[in-house]
């Protein structure tokens, strides 16, 4: 295969990788909202849990970004 | 279709020296830092000069913005970590800053490239290493030992904390650089659309307001971004320092 077009086809693999942390950060904002609706009270003291999970859930599908930009602009 | 890359450039104005055969040289980068500098010096200490008990415009945004992250700060470091409050504040106010400036069109973006977001990470991350070292000598190494763990699987979650205590500049640098720049290439993918249908005539011309509509709608989700980003940035330093602050988890 043309090196050039499995680089292409590499990074677009490495991006299927996004879906799991949209998976993550989907889950991560939802459960705040049922649990802010139940308590709305509460929701506030959680907001920096809440950034706090979204930044360590985004860093993985931050990771296979990565993978993808490595492989189409640096290796 | 224009190139969505081609924001990114980076321009040389003129040349300042040569440190070590390497050129210095003022760049449009350097430019919208000194932009941003002057943006956040002038709102602080123009709002400031002339106090009043009630707040004006200028002077509530300067208040707001202090409130914020020192409650910030507080919350998630403890009053102990209060020291590091200019550290954190001048963080957040020169990454906003620059994330604000750059959505203005005909700006450039200082925070798209990772040279600058790496900088910023890896200051934080020799910060966290520096003073955890200097307050708490040996015992900062108890960041890597959670407590409360069954000591036959210790090893293995030690491994893990340390791996994650290495990869967070990373994370961190690459989070604030890749929601910048796959933001601003999105908008330019957008707007070049609405020109690429403006060549088609009339029908090019009603089919173009969709795209435009669309660049209005991505631009507003991008100041939601860019503020969000700024303050990702920001707390996750405060997190960070609260390890150097605390090392026993």
């Amino acid at each position: 295969m043309d090196p050039v077009a499995a680089k292409m086809i590499g990074a677009g693999i490495a991006c299927i990788g996004m879906g799991g942390a949209g998976v993550g950060v989907g889950t991560i904002f939802g459960h705040y909202l049922a649990a802010a609706l139940r308590n709305p009270s509460a929701a506030q003291g959680q907001f920096a849990n809440l950034i706090f999970g979204f930044a360590v859930t985004e860093a993985l599908g931050i990771f296979s970004l990565l993978i993808a930009l490595l492989l189409l602009f640096a290796l | 279709m224009e190139d969505p890359i081609h924001q990114f450039e980076i321009v040389k104005y003129f040349t300042l020296g040569h440190i070590a055969g390497r050129e210095i040289a003022f760049t449009n980068s350097a430019l919208f830092m000194a932009i941003a500098i002057a943006g956040i010096t002038l709102l602080l200490v123009g709002s400031t000069s002339r106090r009043s008990l009630v707040p004006g415009r200028l002077q509530s945004i300067a208040e707001m913005s202090y409130e914020f992250v020192a409650d910030m700060v507080r919350s998630t470091t403890g009053t102990e970590g209060m020291r590091f409050f200019p550290f954190v504040f001048s963080i957040f106010m020169f990454v906003l800053f620059l994330n604000l400036i750059g959505l203005v069109p005909y700006t450039f973006s200082v925070t798209s490239h990772i040279v600058i977001t790496a900088t910023l990470a890896l200051m934080v991350f020799f910060t966290v290493i520096g003073y955890g070292v200097w307050k708490n000598g040996t015992k900062f190494l108890r960041v890597f030992v959670p407590s409360g763990i069954p000591i036959y699987i210790l090893p293995l979650v030690s491994a893990i904390e340390i791996m994650s205590f290495l990869s967070r500049p990373l994370s961190h640098c690459v989070r604030l650089f890749a929601n910048i720049l796959a933001g601003h290439i999105t908008l330019k993918v957008f707007a070049g659309f609405v020109t690429m249908l403006g060549t088609w005539g009339l029908l090019g011309w009603l089919g173009a307001v969709l795209p435009l509509g669309m660049t209005v709608a991505l631009t507003a989700l991008e100041l939601l971004v860019a503020v969000l980003q700024a303050y990702v940035f920001a707390i996750l330093t405060c997190i960070y320092l609260h390890d150097a602050l605390h090392p026993g988890h």
